[in-house]
């Protein structure tokens, strides 16, 4: 009977662990759309496409230029993050000043049409990245074997949040752009470019998804619809965290994971639901989100 | 008084067809091509399975009887309701006298409802449910390329013949996955294995580590997936990572060439799976299959494509020879005439509408074995039709066993 018990509580916190891994995860995207949301009030629907993106640019550099996945860990988020500057210049800019949705639908738009072009090139079967030599193998814990890329995953991701999160909150250049957002002629006439920050803050949550895409891409199948499979359950984690509170979306999205773990360990088929429901929970009872703010 | 003048109508219009000699609905053939353009399915069934039914029409001359041969194609999205909306307007609109195709089995069955009210013939290449062959059976369906049960019998049962008792499944929740684990079950437990585990994972589920972790905790030979296209590759995936396919097998229950072509042969390789079709069994696959990629830039063929231009042939085969595009007619010809082509070997269409034939169980290759990209099976075994498909007389198709 005790090692029955034992089994099983090593069971549970194996789920617990990768509850963790897929949360740290979580946590990277969630901030991402946060940063966008919270600051520039634009609903980002593209921001699973550029996920995607991320994890295709780091199969392309690998496949058809060499570059190592290190490399790529740093060149891609750059590269996506031109891009979504690119993007915010042409296409953002000129409709920042109408009703929420508009961003909304265009960033749709553009998920939309990246998916159907990476189909259109690719194919919808999904590509496969080598896994870096350095990150192969594994741990056997008490309770579970643990891959080292998955440690990795924990470590780093958590790292670049709790970075961002310091840069934002804490740091001179953080309090400007949370000021800029709340005033933007005022801080113009401090002398602030604000149109620049907003395009670099942009720049900066668009690259956070790509630099997710590239730390997917080992551990999953690189394909058109990874994107889109995700982005639901990180806007609702976003939503459960509070719009816009850049902590609250980096715990939200480490509880949910684990949530979303636990859930699997007792009821598996309720597992791509539970956030939602969640998510459902905390509006009725608290609108604003666990972190946000009252309106 | 009434009937008189029916059976007296009747004799009439059958005496006016046999009469005319090629007598074609509207003065052609249209075959309709319903598929996932843009979807999951898309590398396996999509403009592949287009362009696969083309070429039989090609290949064929363009002509039936003298009249021409339209191909028309549309995605149904994996959505039911499109599907039978397509469906419905080729038909009553568009004079479409067969479909091909039809991606997903809950597309297909009510495709193929829509279809036999109408009396018109469904080419079932790429759905593996056999549902349209057992319960769901109509004169009308031709069901082609492979099915679960053709899949659980040359996969499953060699394994646990082969000592591999104790099974754990990861299954797709939704109906094709339920239907491949519940038949997989069944030839389980009759050949003395035994289920000791399973999980139900949402499609799309990007990550599949808590389900290898239940697995592997299960202590099973075996894990099962019932799931296909990138769920299939990403558990596979996953499984190797956590360093379960060390300790146990894990058995693909529906691959198709395409996905396993995606797949890190150091992870993949030397896993069984059964196929319906592969491009370089022999010369006659080879020659087909080099014409196909030619069309398809280089793509490789899945079953599901290859097995829609064999089903086009044989149908238009079957109107050159009864002068008719006559439903009735051309599919009382289709299940007469033996069905072998490069695609199948052995192979006849059962009078429920199931197209008997040799399936494979194939390995897929180490990298060291493989010559180039393309260079993915190993054929191990040829599964005679008959002991790959169920049994007529198991399937439960009424029309057919009323028949019989």
């Amino acid at each position: 009977m005790a090692t029955f018990f034992d089994i099983n509580l090593f069971a549970l916190f194996g789920q617990l662990l990768i509850g963790l891994i897929n949360g740290s995860f979580y946590a990277l995207l969630a901030l991402g759309l946060a940063i966008i949301f919270g600051l520039l009030k634009i609903i980002n629907f593209s921001q699973g496409a550029l996920y995607m993106l991320g994890a295709f640019a780091a199969w392309i550099a690998l496949n058809y230029l060499g570059i190592s996945y290190w490399w790529a860990l740093i060149l891609v988020p750059l590269a996506v993050g031109a891009f979504g500057i690119v993007i915010e210049r042409t296409l953002i800019r000129p409709i920042a000043n109408e009703d929420h949705l508009y961003s909304l639908l265009l960033t749709f738009g553009i998920a939309l049409i990246l998916q159907g072009l990476f189909t259109h090139w690719y194919g919808s079967s999904g590509l496969s990245y080598a896994m870096p030599e350095a990150l192969k193998g594994g741990t056997r814990l008490p309770f579970m074997y643990l891959p080292n890329y998955r440690a990795w995953i924990i470590v780093f991701s958590l790292l670049v949040c709790a970075c961002t999160w310091f840069m934002i909150e804490k740091t001179r250049l953080g309090a400007y752009l949370r000021a800029g957002t709340e005033n933007a002629q005022l801080m113009q006439a401090f002398g602030i470019n604000v149109p620049l920050l907003v395009t670099l803050t942009y720049g900066f949550g668009v690259g956070l998804a790509g630099l997710a895409g590239v730390l997917a891409a080992p551990i999953y199948t690189v394909s058109p619809d990874m994107g889109s499979n995700i982005l639901i359950v990180v806007f609702a984690i976003v939503v459960i965290g509070g719009m816009g509170s850049i902590g609250g979306a980096i715990i939200t999205g480490l509880a949910m994971g684990i949530v979303e773990g636990l859930t699997k360990y007792f009821y598996p088929e309720a597992s791509n639901t539970v956030i939602f429901l969640v998510m459902v929970l905390v509006l009725l009872i608290k609108p604003a989100g666990l972190f946000g703010k009252e309106a | 008084m009434k009937r008189i003048f029916k059976t007296a109508a009747t004799t009439a219009l059958i005496t006016a067809a046999s009469l005319s000699h090629a007598s074609l609905s509207d003065d052609k053939v249209k075959i309709g091509v319903l598929g996932d353009m843009g979807g999951v399915y898309s590398d396996i069934t999509g403009q592949g399975s287009i362009e696969a039914v083309q070429m039989a029409v090609d290949d064929f001359g363009g002509k039936v009887l003298g009249k021409p041969i339209e191909v028309v194609s549309a995605d149904t999205q994996l959505k039911p309701d499109i599907g039978s909306t397509i469906a419905r307007q080729w038909i009553e609109n568009e004079q479409v006298d067969v479909i091909s195709g039809a991606v997903a089995s809950s597309v297909t069955g009510a495709v193929t409802k829509i279809m036999s009210d109408a009396k018109k013939i469904t080419l079932i290449a790429a759905p593996a449910s056999h549902a349209f062959t057992t319960s769901g059976c109509s004169p009308y369906n031709a069901h082609w390329s492979y099915d679960v049960v053709s899949l659980a019998n040359g996969t499953v049962q060699p394994m646990v013949a082969g000592g591999a008792k104790k099974w754990f499944f990861v299954t797709a929740d939704y109906g094709f996955g339920h239907a491949l684990e519940s038949v997989a079950t069944g030839v389980i437990e009759a050949n003395g294995g035994e289920v000791v585990g399973g999980v139900r994972a949402p499609l799309g589920t990007s990550d599949f580590s808590s389900y290898i972790l239940q697995a592997q905790s299960s202590g099973a030979d075996v894990i099962a997936l019932a799931n296909t296209g990138s769920d299939m590759v990403n558990a596979l995936k996953t499984a190797a990572e956590f360093g379960v396919t060390e300790m146990a097998d894990v058995a693909g229950l529906l691959v198709f060439t395409p996905n396993a072509q995606a797949l890190d042969p150091e992870i993949a390789g030397g896993m069984k799976l059964t196929t319906g079709f592969y491009w370089d069994m022999d010369e006659q696959t080879r020659e087909w299959s080099k014409r196909y990629m030619a069309r398809m830039d280089g793509k490789l063929p899945s079953m599901a494509q290859a097995g829609a231009y064999s089903s086009v042939m044989h149908y238009l085969n079957a109107v050159e020879a009864v002068g008719t595009d006559d439903s009735d007619a051309v599919m009382a010809k289709m299940k007469e005439t033996p069905v072998e082509d490069f695609f199948s070997r052995n192979g006849y269409l059962r009078i429920d509408g199931r197209m008997v034939h040799d399936m494979l169980q194939v390995r897929i290759k180490n990298a060291d074995e493989r010559s180039d990209a393309n260079d993915i099976f190993a054929i191990e075994k040829v599964i005679k039709g008959e002991d790959a498909f169920l049994k007529l007389e198991d399937g439960g198709c009424e029309f057919a066993l009323n028949q019989k």
